[in-house]
């Protein structure tokens, strides 16, 4: 065997022990879920559905995951209405106050998550907002704004404007130009910010914990306080739900990117 | 006498301190097709862009069909524009790019799509229509991007080098097909590149600019014989300039003191006895006299320094002997004096073909 395939041989095996040291916890919350005993044990001594169907039978659980899906839509819609307006503001704006603004938006991305919910709390308590659902949904909208004005932006930079001056002579106004000129070709990127956004918001437990209160919760906040509970692979079930909704989320944004033949997912992580 | 198509008065735009085009005036009539032509940073396309409307002037006045285009915006002013890098919507076919201008103009839609249809087949494109423009190569972009301008019939249309991303092949072919365009269409066209073969193949007039002004504008034949200053003859083909001053005037006719001798040649207007001036001569005027051929009206003598073969022709330079260098050019195959390097010659020109123009 020669040195160049060996190091081969070793990258696949360095790969395949980080995607195992990656998958594994996944994979054992997801087959613990399944199990039919009431301890956490691995591999479960026999397979059922009984803790799905004890998710389903507690009022609690249905309650969080309702309110986790609302403020999942509205925030992403929020969000993904507003970051793409500041993209394109940004997009055409030099200066020192653009960076500012720039750097502001972008903020959440570099702050602790435990700063911000603090720093949200403390507003927001202060305007009696904790605990309500507005709350909860404008403290996700700061979070997930700098991953839609990053894949707006990005975008835009590929955008050709030289395109937007083509629709003018065409006689096109202004708003026709962007209505059916810019914004069908910068769609991928927001559709991108969108799934981001969604995401984020889906599975945001730090601020959430915050905002919450007995009376509204997320499914990350109802799982948090679970732990400390009774634990057993109701839990499991639970994260698996989770998981799901997220995987879903990704695999839309795959399969879209790939049939525009462009992807606009850029390497953004949490 | 009809209005003028576009009229520029005085046209002039500044960026802060920077002049980029001052005190352009020009008339361009029905069915005419006139040529920016000039190096790049001369102000062509910035003027070409304000005639678009997509840049505002910041002194002068731009009339379409006798009408003040300086306030409207560029979605007002139905021009057609093709630009170099044909800017065609990615997203849509190309019978769509070809439809956008007819639906911002509410053309029902059974017209539009024979209009686009027709559009198509005056450019050589029929069956694309379905096409991305991803699926098409660069001459063919070219032809959409001009099918999309000519489709709504606007009375004046721009291009701004649209064949600069061609190459040489298919530029000379698109040279040939958008002047037959023009010609069966008698579209009024204002064109803007830099090559001046391309200028010269396809104007009915030419406007070389230089430092944002328009340095001399004329026919392509007159520019090319009769230039007015040192940058149109050095930018329109090749010359060579030999540095004099003005011993005698008369009838357009002048006689310069030189380095090497008297030359005679065709006088510029403007110029005076006494002054500093440009004898310009282009290579393909300058013949090779052999020991028995009589002196011509202007006669030098050097050796010859470098012989270029160049297909069609040889060009060779005759170093002179104050070290100036004088361009021939001998077709390949003509009866007449061989050419060697080093080599002494005698070279000469009648005064009909040289011009005589201000320095400087």
């Amino acid at each position: 065997m020669t040195a160049a395939r060996l190091w081969r041989w070793a990258a696949w095996v360095l790969t395949a022990v980080i995607a195992v040291y990656l998958v594994a916890p996944m994979a054992i919350v997801v087959i613990i879920s399944f199990s039919d005993s009431a301890l956490l044990n691995f591999p479960p001594p026999g397979l059922s559905l009984r803790w799905y169907r004890s998710l389903a039978d507690t009022p609690a659980w249905r309650d969080a995951i309702l309110v986790s899906l609302e403020i999942m839509v509205i925030t992403a819609a929020i969000a993904t209405a507003l970051g793409t307006a500041a993209a394109i503001g940004l997009a055409s704006w030099r200066g020192p106050l653009a960076v500012a603004v720039r750097s502001l938006l972008m903020a959440p991305l570099v702050v602790p998550h435990i700063i911000s919910g603090a720093a949200i709390f403390l507003l927001f308590d202060s305007w009696g907002w904790v605990g309500s659902m507005h709350a909860l949904v404008f403290g996700h909208t700061a979070l997930a704004l700098p991953y839609v004005v990053a894949t707006v932006g990005a975008a835009l930079e590929t955008y050709d404007r030289r395109l937007d001056q083509a629709a003018l002579t065409l006689g096109a106004s202004p708003r026709v130009a962007f209505l059916r000129i810019t914004l069908p070709l910068i769609s991928p990127g927001i559709l991108a910010g969108l799934l981001f956004a969604a995401m984020l918001s889906f599975d945001e437990l730090i601020v959430s914990l915050f905002l919450s209160t007995p009376q509204l919760r997320t499914v990350t906040v109802l799982m948090w306080s679970n732990v400390f509970g009774d634990i057993n692979p109701e839990i499991s079930a639970i994260a698996t739900v989770i998981l799901l909704v997220s995987m879903t989320l990704l695999a839309l944004q795959w399969v879209l990117s790939r049939r525009r033949g462009q992807s606009v997912m850029p390497g953004l992580g949490r | 006498m009809s209005t003028p198509v576009l009229e520029l008065r005085g046209v002039g735009k500044r960026f802060g301190q920077v002049v980029a085009v001052t005190g352009v005036d020009l008339t361009l009539d029905k069915g005419e097709f006139i040529s920016f032509l000039g190096p790049s940073g001369s102000g062509k396309t910035t003027t070409l862009t304000m005639v678009a409307g997509l840049q505002k002037p910041t002194e002068g006045s731009i009339l379409l069909n006798g009408q003040d285009v300086v306030p409207l915006p560029p979605y007002r002013r139905n021009i057609g524009v093709v630009f170099q890098h044909y800017a065609l919507f990615p997203h849509m076919t190309v019978a769509a790019n070809i439809a956008f201008p007819l639906q911002m103009r509410k053309v029902p839609r059974a017209e539009a799509g024979q209009r686009v249809e027709a559009a198509l087949k005056l450019v050589g494109l029929p069956g694309f229509a379905d096409r991305l423009p991803s699926q098409l190569s660069g001459g063919q972009q070219q032809r959409v991007a001009l099918a999309r301008a000519l489709v709504y019939e606007p009375p004046l249309l721009l291009m701004d080098e649209p064949l600069g991303a061609l190459d040489k092949n298919l530029r000379a072919q698109m040279q040939i097909e958008i002047a037959r365009l023009h010609r069966d269409l008698g579209i009024t066209v204002l064109y803007v590149t830099h090559d001046q073969e391309e200028a010269l193949v396809m104007s009915d007039r030419i406007a070389v600019f230089n430092h944002g002004q328009i340095e001399q504008i004329g026919r392509p034949q007159a520019l090319y014989e009769r230039p007015a200053t040192p940058f149109v003859a050095g930018f329109l083909g090749d010359s060579t300039f030999l540095a004099g001053r003005v011993q005698t005037l008369a009838d357009e006719k002048a006689v310069v003191q030189t380095a090497h001798g008297a030359l005679r040649g065709h006088a510029a207007t403007g110029l005076r006895v006494g002054d500093a001036a440009i004898v310009a001569v282009r290579p393909e005027r300058v013949a090779l006299l052999g020991a028995d051929d009589a002196p011509r009206d202007n006669t030098v003598q050097g050796r010859v320094s470098d012989v270029i073969y160049l297909g069609q022709s040889r060009k060779y330079v005759v170093r002179l002997e104050d070290g100036a260098e004088l361009l021939g050019l001998q077709p390949v195959g003509a009866a007449g004096v061989a050419l060697s390097e080093g080599a002494e010659v005698r070279v000469g020109w009648t005064a009909t073909d040289c011009n005589v123009l201000p320095a400087g």
